[in-house]
């Protein structure tokens, strides 16, 4: 199989490898997959509770070079941006970066069903502060 | 060897890892001998006068030429039957194994159909034998799959309950082709025999790596195949027993009616010379091959094993190919280990790497999870592999993977303890 000089690259050198603490709020934490699938993403992202900016991410994926790839790059892409900018990548911006093949497109979806999950996970922790937050804006 | 053939590879898609290259090492280097066998140059050598000067037709009964042809191949004929005990007279050539398993099973089905129209064989066969069985079904056939065991090997009580009245044909192969385990041949053929039912076994991976003896285990009908050898492509053999019981096979290919009517259309001479010369040379080294390639093995397996943990063998270890070792990586899937080892040519039982996206069914019956499935990679090992090769891919492993597991999340899940099984996975 031919692989994209970004897939080998992102494969050789995986960025933002390792795990956060999980049971912090300011963490969302997403695991998805199954190892009966052959793949299993899991992503974090540290969010700053003023700005709801992530500030960092890390990931560890079991799967194929595009799985890792897929995950090694949406690290990437969510550092720096508010939860909403974040939830904003689609699957198909990662396909077209990566130039992944027809076969390898559920590699792209695990990935940004991983940036959901973990938001997903940050917003859950942060109900409480979510709602202190918009009470306070409808006040003002 | 010149040193420029042991500069490292720079091929894409391998970790940038310290291991050196050792002298003797060439990239790409070959250790997937179960797909196919590189061509002993003695063969090609044996083989190349029947490509030019020699070119006649085998069946030309007229002049030199056919003669000279048709000499030729009864000495491969003579050679192949040597190696497995049979006569010459009872070796038929086809065009490689996936035709001499369909001849064998359309053929007995539809000449015996008055006797009965019962076949059994098991579930880890070879796609040649399983699909053939299939079609057979469509017409009219009733096919058992028999289980194996958690070793790959079936249960002989499993089969004793299996043949009934019309039970006409037992096929099972000798060798499996991804774990390697040796199913007891000697045991089903004598069994067969005591029934009255023919045996017919896909002996593709074993002719020539461990002894066959067509008597002594009650073979009754046998394909082999030149590539898996040191042989040629596209050149393969169907042995068929003429006494105790005498076999009849009907005829899937019409024609000229060579080679005792069964298999019409003109001889692959250089192929079947080429089949030839790969079984005698087999013959006369198979035994200090096969215990070479098993200290082979045997130090790789100790290597990975030694060096890593969550690691599983993968089918019987007692009953076994010399060069056969079938490995799975936990936590590690296969295609990524795969991409990591780029400059060494093996497989694995990942469904990623496989058309059909599941992984192996072979693995599958042994009872292992689909994630253990996913781990899996298959070492063939060979004639022209030497231990210098044997320990760089070792190397070369154990450092892709354990850099692997540092990425992997279920690697640190099971070292933290947690049960795996009992996570609520999101499959998709």
């Amino acid at each position: 199989m031919a692989y994209s000089e970004k897939v080998i690259d992102h494969y050789k050198n995986p960025r933002n490898v390792g795990q956060m603490d999980k049971a912090s709020t300011e963490v969302g934490t997403g695991l998805v997959g199954a190892p009966e699938c052959g793949d299993v993403m899991r992503l974090q992202i540290k969010v700053n509770p003023a700005t709801r900016v992530i500030e960092d991410a890390k990931f560890k994926t079991f799967g194929c070079g595009s799985a890792i790839a897929s995950s090694s790059l949406a690290t990437e892409w969510v550092k720096g941006k508010t939860v909403d900018e974040a939830l904003e990548i689609k699957n198909t911006d990662i396909v077209k970066e990566l130039s992944l093949p027809p076969v390898k497109i559920h590699c792209s979806v695990l990935a940004e069903d991983a940036i959901r999950a973990a938001i997903g996970d940050w917003k859950k922790k942060n109900v409480a502060v979510e709602h202190s937050m918009a009470t306070a804006g409808a006040a003002n | 060897m010149s040193t420029t053939q042991n500069q490292p590879s720079t091929a894409q898609g391998e970790f940038d890892v310290s291991v050196s290259l050792p002298p003797g090492i060439k990239l790409p280097l070959y250790m997937d001998n179960h797909a196919t066998t590189p061509m002993d140059p003695r063969v090609l050598e044996a083989m190349l006068p029947y490509f030019t000067d020699k070119f006649g037709n085998a069946a030309s009964r007229n002049h030199s030429f056919g003669w000279e042809a048709e000499q030729a191949v009864d000495t491969a004929r003579e050679q192949i039957a040597r190696l497995i005990g049979a006569t010459a007279k009872e070796i038929i050539f086809t065009s490689g194994a996936t035709e001499s398993n369909n001849l064998a099973i359309k053929g007995i089905a539809e000449m015996y159909r008055e006797r009965g129209n019962h076949i059994i064989t098991q579930v880890t066969e070879h796609k040649a034998v399983l699909d053939t069985c299939k079609r057979v079904e469509k017409q009219g056939c009733r096919v058992t799959y028999l289980p194996v065991k958690a070793d790959g090997l079936i249960d002989i009580e499993d089969l004793k309950r299996a043949i009934d009245d019309k039970t006409i044909l037992v096929t099972i192969m000798f060798a499996n082709n991804e774990i390697g385990v040796l199913q007891p041949i000697a045991e089903i053929g004598k069994l067969c025999h005591e029934r009255g039912v023919l045996f017919h076994t896909d002996a593709v991976q074993a002719v020539g790596k461990v002894p066959v003896d067509v008597n002594a285990m009650n073979i009754d009908v046998l394909s082999l195949t030149a590539h898996k050898l040191y042989g040629p492509k596209g050149v393969g053999a169907l042995y068929v027993r003429r006494r105790n019981p005498r076999v009849q096979i009907a005829p899937q290919i019409d024609g000229g009616g060579h080679e005792r009517g069964m298999r019409s259309g003109t001889l692959n001479v250089p192929g079947i010379v080429g089949l030839g010369k790969a079984c005698e040379i087999a013959r006369e080294e198979m035994h200090e091959e096969a215990k070479r390639l098993t200290a082979l093995r045997d130090r790789l397996k100790e290597k990975l094993e030694s060096n890593l943990d969550f690691v599983h063998i993968n089918g019987s270890m007692e009953h076994h190919l010399p060069g056969n070792l079938n490995m799975s990586f936990v936590h590690v899937e296969g295609e990524s280990l795969l991409m990591g080892i780029n400059d060494v040519a093996v497989s694995s039982g990942s469904a990623c790497t496989s058309a059909t996206l599941e992984p192996s069914y072979v693995l599958k019956a042994l009872g292992l999870g689909d994630d253990v499935a996913h781990s899996s990679i298959r070492f063939g090992l060979g004639r022209f592999n030497t231990q210098a090769e044997v320990d760089y891919v070792a190397d070369k492993v154990i450092d892709v993977v354990r850099k692997l597991r540092e990425l992997s999340p279920l690697y640190e899940m099971a070292k933290e303890g947690i049960d795996l099984t009992k996570v609520q996975w999101q499959a998709h």
